[in-house]
């Protein structure tokens, strides 16, 4: 277990707008993951962030660590979730307000003059995302389901073995790690 | 300074161009570029909707919920609308004035959030290119060369980002979702803890600040004539000024100029906004085109945010900022600075002034004083208006006698900004665009114009992945005639 003052090796950053539908599946797994931190020793090398957005700053909170992994809601990925590694890239879209995880690694990067920690994206698929509109039932499942296979820890095995399988929901919640 | 916008004769023989960002959220921007017969953009309509819904989205809620419930209408700003909010509601429950403690907190927590947002401009400024464009090797050359003198600026851009973080976080208990603004005042002062470490790092945030403007000075003058023409623009500008005049960015007076610099209004109580500002509304755009009424639809809209501000003030109330003032206004030779790209040097400007002013209240010992909070008689409306990062920002609410509220009208930054955006990207579309045959050069140059605003785009959520645009042609019949596409790796390619 490491010691909560520095930096724990891996970090566990969602992200998103609680009051945007679907958008909130980045804090509410958050939320479960915190609640489960608080209750359990099942999270006890990890560290939880949470916020709006991406931005240049979050690059400071990459620091120190052996492993990454983001959580987004993703309109476009397959159903529950999916897993992918991620390569520093840099952001030049027109506008300053977002920030991809990719484009992190890179000020990352560019601020440190070294690579970037393994970091991987899980995007939740996520349908709706109207303001003041509640998560959607399909969305809740989906929460679930990833929440369970972060959890269990084989993001951080497929991470390690560089093999992305598909994931099947009915195997989800591996013994942990 | 007439519009040329909505006066396009017979739209059926335009042809209309249309740049899509490709996002996986539908409502971010789209600008659609008209062209006539004589091959000129004759009208420019940058497509924002992410605004849809902010007003529904807090109706129906009780006001004392307001400050905190703003906070999720924008991911980037959120400090902005909660203190708006904060002011809406201080009126609505009588607080006529608040505790010395309360304001000076708020003007903190307020400067935190400028701080950290015009620190991203200066962190992009090591990659110039998205701030000023090129048109040129020649230039590209040039500037990198100013930039390449300046190594650790990306650092410092991050760092800088972070400190105003923790100035939001440490006066308003949170990063995120934070409470420290509440109707009539605030929920808690500061320990002497908290200001010993925000003191700690000041003077060296002072410092940086400095260098980013003395870079960004450096930066403009290497290709002066063309960053003072690029996107150029005649507008009318609108802030918010102190009683005698000073910069202010958190409570004052509404001040609107005209092109020339002649005042179009004055020190006008904002809770009257509605007297002088209207907003049009065009049936192309969810967003409102807010113009100032004296002046008609045509000739009244303006631009706000940090080119206004630096403009319209008289002086800043710290010392380097001012100074930094001097040299900036000293280009227009008594006239308002137009420049487009002069909002990034503005913008570093008033950066500058926030870690000066963040140095001053970090002093004053009211900050750990205990009287928090204020009220009066309930009233049954309240006007909150902050200059916000990107620009005056309006919150109006009405509340019936349980307290819900009943009706919200918002004014954001952006809007303010909407016609002035579209007038920059058409005078960069018909410097760039050469006859019927879309070029990358449009296409970069439209993303250069739209930066200088940073507009809110994605106040609603962010945006996985970078925001690619797609630039198609289409003639009077709707028939697609060119088309490029900016891939997620930054290539473009002409895809029809």
């Amino acid at each position: 277990m490491h010691d909560r003052h520095s930096p724990a090796p891996v970090l566990i950053f969602s992200y998103g707008n609680p009051s945007r539908g679907d958008d909130a599946l980045g804090p509410a797994i958050f939320d479960l993951l915190d609640q489960r931190q608080r209750q359990t020793r099942d999270l006890d090398d990890v560290d939880l962030l949470t916020d709006f957005q991406l931005q240049i700053e979050h690059a400071v909170d990459l620091e120190n660590r052996q492993y990454v992994l983001f959580i987004d809601a993703d309109v476009s990925c397959a159903e529950p979730f999916e897993l992918r590694p991620l390569q520093a890239e840099r952001d030049d879209s027109f506008t300053t307000h977002a920030m991809s995880p990719a484009a992190v690694l890179a000020v990352y990067e560019q601020i440190n003059k070294n690579a970037a920690p393994p970091a991987y994206l899980l995007t939740i698929r996520a349908y709706e995302f109207g303001l003041g509109v509640p998560m959607s039932a399909a969305a809740g499942k989906n929460l679930q389901q990833a929440f369970q296979y972060v959890v269990a820890g084989r993001w951080l095995r497929e991470a390690q073995t560089q093999v992305f399988k598909n994931i099947d929901p009915e195997h989800i919640a591996e013994k942990n790690l | 300074m007439s519009s040329a916008l909505e006066t396009a004769a017979n739209p059926q023989d335009q042809t209309r161009i249309v740049i899509e960002p490709l996002t996986r959220v539908e409502g971010h921007g789209k600008v659609t570029l008209l062209q006539g017969k004589n091959r000129n953009i004759v009208q420019a309509r940058l497509h924002i909707t992410e605004f849809r819904g902010f007003e529904k989205f807090i109706q129906g809620r009780p006001y004392w919920e307001a400050p905190v419930l703003v906070q999720r209408l924008c991911g980037i700003c959120p400090v902005s609308h909660h203190l708006a909010a904060a002011k809406a509601t201080d009126m609505i429950v009588g607080a006529r004035e608040l505790t010395p403690t309360a304001e000076k907190i708020r003007r903190l927590m307020h400067f935190g959030q400028t701080l950290q947002s015009h620190a991203l401009h200066f962190f992009h400024l090591c990659s110039p290119d998205l701030l000023f464009g090129f048109d040129d090797e020649v230039r590209h050359r040039n500037i990198v060369g100013v930039i390449e003198d300046y190594p650790e600026i990306a650092k410092q851009g991050v760092l800088l980002r972070k400190y105003g973080q923790e100035v939001i976080r440490v006066t308003a208990g949170r990063r995120i979702h934070g409470t420290g603004a509440i109707p009539g005042g605030i929920n808690k002062s500061l320990s002497l803890d908290e200001i010993h470490y925000l003191q700690n790092d000041i003077a060296q945030m002072i410092d940086w600040a400095q260098g980013a403007v003395e870079l960004i000075k450096k930066v403009f003058f290497e290709q002066y004539d063309y960053h003072v023409a690029f996107a150029s623009i005649e507008s009318n500008m609108m802030s918010m000024v102190r009683a005698d005049g000073a910069f202010e960015l958190y409570h004052g007076g509404l001040r609107a100029r005209d092109h020339t610099g002649k005042a179009i209004f004055d020190h006008i109580d904002y809770t009257h906004y509605n007297d002088y500002i209207r907003e049009g509304v065009k049936d192309w755009s969810y967003m409102k085109f807010p113009f100032i009424t004296s002046l008609g639809e045509d000739d009244g809209w303006y631009r706000v945010g940090p080119l206004a501000r630096v403009n319209n003030c008289d002086f800043f109330t710290t010392p380097l900022a001012e100074a930094q003032r001097l040299e900036f206004m000293a280009i227009g030779k008594g006239l308002p600075i137009q420049s487009t790209l002069a909002y990034h040097w503005a913008r570093l400007i008033e950066l500058l002034h926030c870690t000066e002013a963040i140095a001053g209240l970090l002093g004053d010992s009211d900050l750990m004083a205990k009287d928090l909070r204020t009220k009066g008689e309930l009233q049954s409306s309240g006007t909150g208006v902050i200059e916000a990062p990107r620009g005056t920002l309006f919150h109006h609410y009405e509340v019936n006698e349980e307290g819900i509220i009943t009706k919200a009208s918002l004014i954001v930054s952006t809007t303010n900004n909407n016609q002035a955006m579209n007038e920059s990207i058409r005078k960069v579309a018909n410097q760039y665009l050469d006859g019927h045959r879309l070029s990358e050069a449009l296409l970069n140059q439209v993303e250069v114009a739209i930066r200088a605003y940073d507009p809110c785009l994605s106040c609603a959520t962010h945006a996985i992945g970078k925001m690619p645009m797609e630039l198609n042609l289409l003639d009077e019949n709707d028939v697609l005639i060119d088309r490029l596409e900016k891939r997620v790796t930054g290539q473009i390619n002409r895809t029809l």
